[in-house]
């Protein structure tokens, strides 16, 4: 396939995934923010969003203060923010229309329903009465482009682009999360286990969609390294990190078969892989889990260039 | 004006035959069904995202085409007469410029103006003893048609170039299957399905000899902001081939290559929707970021085909137009069987002389203009756009054409009030393989959407319909 068209399959997917995680940033602040100030202590949940979607120096380019006005208005539409969920949703049908040939009908017309809808929707609005709904509305289409992605794509290097597109997205999304959480919010002062933790890490559980399955998995109260180790190591989970890499290292494997050869991204995904895999969380916690989480993040990011360079250009 | 015919009810005002089982159809069904079907139409455009966009429109970037429900029908013994005449005039229009990137019989023998050809802008001396594979220029033609009465079909511009619009013809067939399942029923309407298929045997029939037995055969797009962007990107889903822009095509050795993941794949014919001052920054325009550096000599080495060929645009060119009848006689000795509306050219001092004593009664056009832009319609227009286009033709005469407005015919549309009738054109599209010429039973009939108007381009508010050849 042209290498424009896997560049195009590829991003299309990280920007809908993108799109999907700024929607759960905003909901978690939301949710943290209606906490009584006696658990939500001094921090400011709406600073955490902007960290986690990591545009701090853009947001406050423009504002002073990080207050749900503010940050909702540049998180779903920022005309300064260029991730924002407007134009992620723009930057994905753009990527879309310039593989119509590539993409089912499905994905072609989720993208673009979504797309013309967002055209009407009011900033205002949204900030004002619907914010739960218009969120609802993105995390829908993402869940639906991924079924359809599921259900509709050919399995040939065209759905293996798009797999690795969301995938890497995900695993950067998940470790951003994390790492933003850990630092920034959890105060020295407050004792582990205590109500503000609590609230802290459930809420990072309900963002991936992860806090009924959390218990289904360890059958006990909601604890921080539990809560890591469920989203760094845990195969189970969907979102984290060992199980999107293991996912990644699949769909790699299948270019690498259909195409004869292997190549950098192969290897680094391997590598990242199998580190995950010798890790345990006791640990990581002894090591540092933000120096983990940052090479992590340059390790994804390293990914993400060599995929480019070895298939996309 | 002379009378004008309506294609359903003709002059007197009783159904054709052609139209009876349609008309009675439309008279049964209720008026609310129908304005439901309309609604469901344009939310199957929408949906499907078949838009075009307005050059110099800046917040409509993109727009839908209005689409009519009626269906345009043409008998097919009309149909047949229509093909042989378009097949004539398309085998001339490739002889024609073969001729004139080649030995020039046709300048030598006085038929036609030396100046109309080595001045002119879409004239490239880069094809000159230069033979395409075949012999074939124009793979893609779209000849715009008008009918005027029951037997008078005119030939009102050649496209040969790069002439667009088949996807709003295949796309308004699918609409209306899916729409009016009953009305196919009742009716034998020749398929247009085929077209793709039609269209990659044809760019196959034309690949150099290079090239394997399967020849890799691209669609070149200039990208999605182009007008025309949903177009190629729906041809190339058809024919199953990629669609390219030119920073996934590079020349080496002469020969040309797409980008894939897996590394350089020869690429053997272009379907190129790029016009030719872009292909190549070192050939033609050096700013062009669309187009292929050394396209021009990988094309000129035989290792590519292009589709259609460079510069065919001369014979869009409205001056030469006029010499088209000429150009029929003088290489086949047979008269045209389809003709030109009749026409003025203003470079002859008579001929000015009557158009800018009538200029309120007839149309002009600019010789290399396209899409309705830069052209006067007497009769609709201000004293003082006419004063402007005088002052214009007294300038530069050898740059208009003149024609009489003619009383295009009329077919029902569905309006508001009910039917109501509106002016059309159709623009068929002729396909010129290595050893067939092929048309499709119908085209892209345009509808001029207000009442009385007889612009029916996309860009100035015009609509589409199907075509039906109805056997």
């Amino acid at each position: 396939m042209l290498s424009r068209t896997a560049d195009n399959l590829f991003w299309l997917a990280r920007y809908v995934e993108r799109a999907e995680n700024l929607a759960r940033i905003i909901d978690v602040a939301s949710r943290l923010a209606t906490l009584p100030s006696a658990f939500a202590g001094t921090s400011n949940e709406w600073e955490g969003a902007i960290a986690t979607a990591s545009c701090e120096e853009n947001f406050y380019a423009k504002y002073d203060k990080a207050t749900r006005e503010n940050v909702i208005e540049f998180l779903v539409a920022g005309e300064t923010n260029p991730n924002s969920i407007r134009n992620c949703l723009e930057i994905a049908r753009t990527n879309a229309r310039a593989v119509r040939t590539a993409l089912t009908t499905e994905l072609w017309e989720i993208i673009n329903d979504a797309w013309l809808k967002i055209q009407n929707v009011s900033l205002r609005d949204i900030r004002d009465n619907d914010l739960g709904r218009f969120l609802g509305f993105i995390k829908d289409m993402s869940l639906q482009f991924d079924g359809a992605a599921y259900r509709t794509m050919l399995r040939t290097d065209h759905y293996y682009f798009e797999r690795l597109g969301m995938l890497i997205e995900r695993a950067d999304n998940t470790a951003r999360l994390l790492d933003v959480k850990y630092h920034v919010l959890l105060p020295d002062a407050e004792p582990v286990g205590g109500g503000l933790d609590y609230f802290q890490w459930t809420s990072l559980l309900r963002s991936v969609s992860g806090l009924t399955s959390f218990h289904w998995v360890y059958r006990e109260t909601v604890k921080p390294w539990l809560v890591a180790d469920f989203l760094i190591l845990r195969p189970e989970q969907p979102r984290s990190l060992v199980s999107v890499y293991s996912s990644i290292n699949q769909f790699l494997n299948m270019l690498a078969e259909n195409y004869g050869r292997q190549g950098p991204s192969q290897r680094i995904a391997r590598a990242t892989f199998a580190k995950l895999g010798n890790t345990k969380i006791d640990g990581l916690f002894q090591s540092g889990l933000h120096e983990f989480l940052e090479e992590f993040l340059s390790e994804n990011n390293r990914l993400g260039d060599a995929l480019a360079e070895q298939y996309l250009q | 004006m002379a009378t004008i015919f309506d294609e359903m009810r003709g002059t007197e005002g009783s159904i054709r035959p052609v139209y009876q089982k349609l008309a009675r159809w439309f008279e049964q069904t209720p008026p609310e069904v129908l304005a439901n079907r309309f609604a469901e139409a344009e939310a199957f455009f929408r949906r499907i995202g078949i838009t075009f966009a307005v050059y110099g429109d800046a917040q409509g970037t993109e727009r839908l085409i209005p689409f009519d429900i009626v269906p345009r029908t043409i008998a097919n013994g009309e149909w047949l007469r229509l093909t042989k005449g378009l097949e004539q005039r398309v085998r001339a229009l490739n002889r024609f410029i073969g001729d004139i990137y080649g030995n020039r019989e046709i300048i030598r023998a006085g038929i036609i103006p030396e100046d109309l050809v080595f001045q002119n802008p879409a004239f490239r001396p880069e094809m000159m003893q230069f033979r395409p594979a075949g012999d074939i220029y124009v793979h893609i033609a779209g000849i715009d048609i008008v009918r005027v009465d029951a037997d008078t079909f005119y030939v009102l511009e050649d496209n040969a170039r790069t002439p667009s619009g088949v996807s709003y013809m295949l796309e308004n067939r699918e609409a209306m299957l899916r729409l009016f399942p009953e009305l196919f029923a009742q009716h034998r309407i020749r398929p247009v399905e085929d077209y793709p298929d039609k269209l990659l045997a044809c760019m196959r029939s034309v690949a150099p000899k290079t090239a394997t037995k399967e020849p890799n055969v691209v669609l070149l797009t200039p990208g999605q902001y182009n007008s025309a962007y949903y177009e190629h990107s729906f041809l190339a889903d058809k024919m199953g081939i990629e669609l390219v822009e030119g920073r996934d095509l590079y020349v080496r050795n002469n020969c040309v290559y797409m980008r894939t993941t897996e590394g350089p794949m020869r690429v053997d014919v272009i379907y190129r929707r790029l016009d030719d001052e872009y292909l190549d920054p070192l050939t033609f325009r050096p700013d062009s970021t669309l187009g292929v550096p050394g396209l021009m000599s990988a094309y000129k080495s035989g290792n590519v085909t292009l589709a259609n060929a460079v510069g065919t645009g001369i014979s869009d060119d409205k001056a030469i137009y006029t010499y088209m009848p000429d150009i029929i006689r003088f290489y086949f000795g047979e008269e045209p069987l389809l003709n030109n509306v009749p026409t003025w050219r203003c470079r002859e001092p008579d001929a000015l002389k009557y158009v800018l004593d009538h200029l309120n009664e007839l149309v002009v056009k600019e010789v290399n203009g396209s899409g309705g832009y830069g052209m006067l319609v007497g009769p609709h227009a201000a004293q003082a756009e006419l004063e402007s286009f005088r002052a214009k033709l007294k300038a530069h005469p050898e740059g208009f054409i003149a024609q009489p407005t003619l009383a295009l015919s009329t077919v029902p549309c569905f309006v508001n009030s009910g039917l109501a009738p509106r002016h059309v054109d159709l623009r068929p599209f002729v396909l010129s393989g290595a050893d067939r010429i092929e048309i499709v039973p119908g085209g892209l009939t345009r509808v001029a959407m207000k009442e009385g108007s007889l612009v029916v381009n996309s860009s100035q508010g015009g609509g589409t319909k199907d075509t039906w050849v109805a056997e």
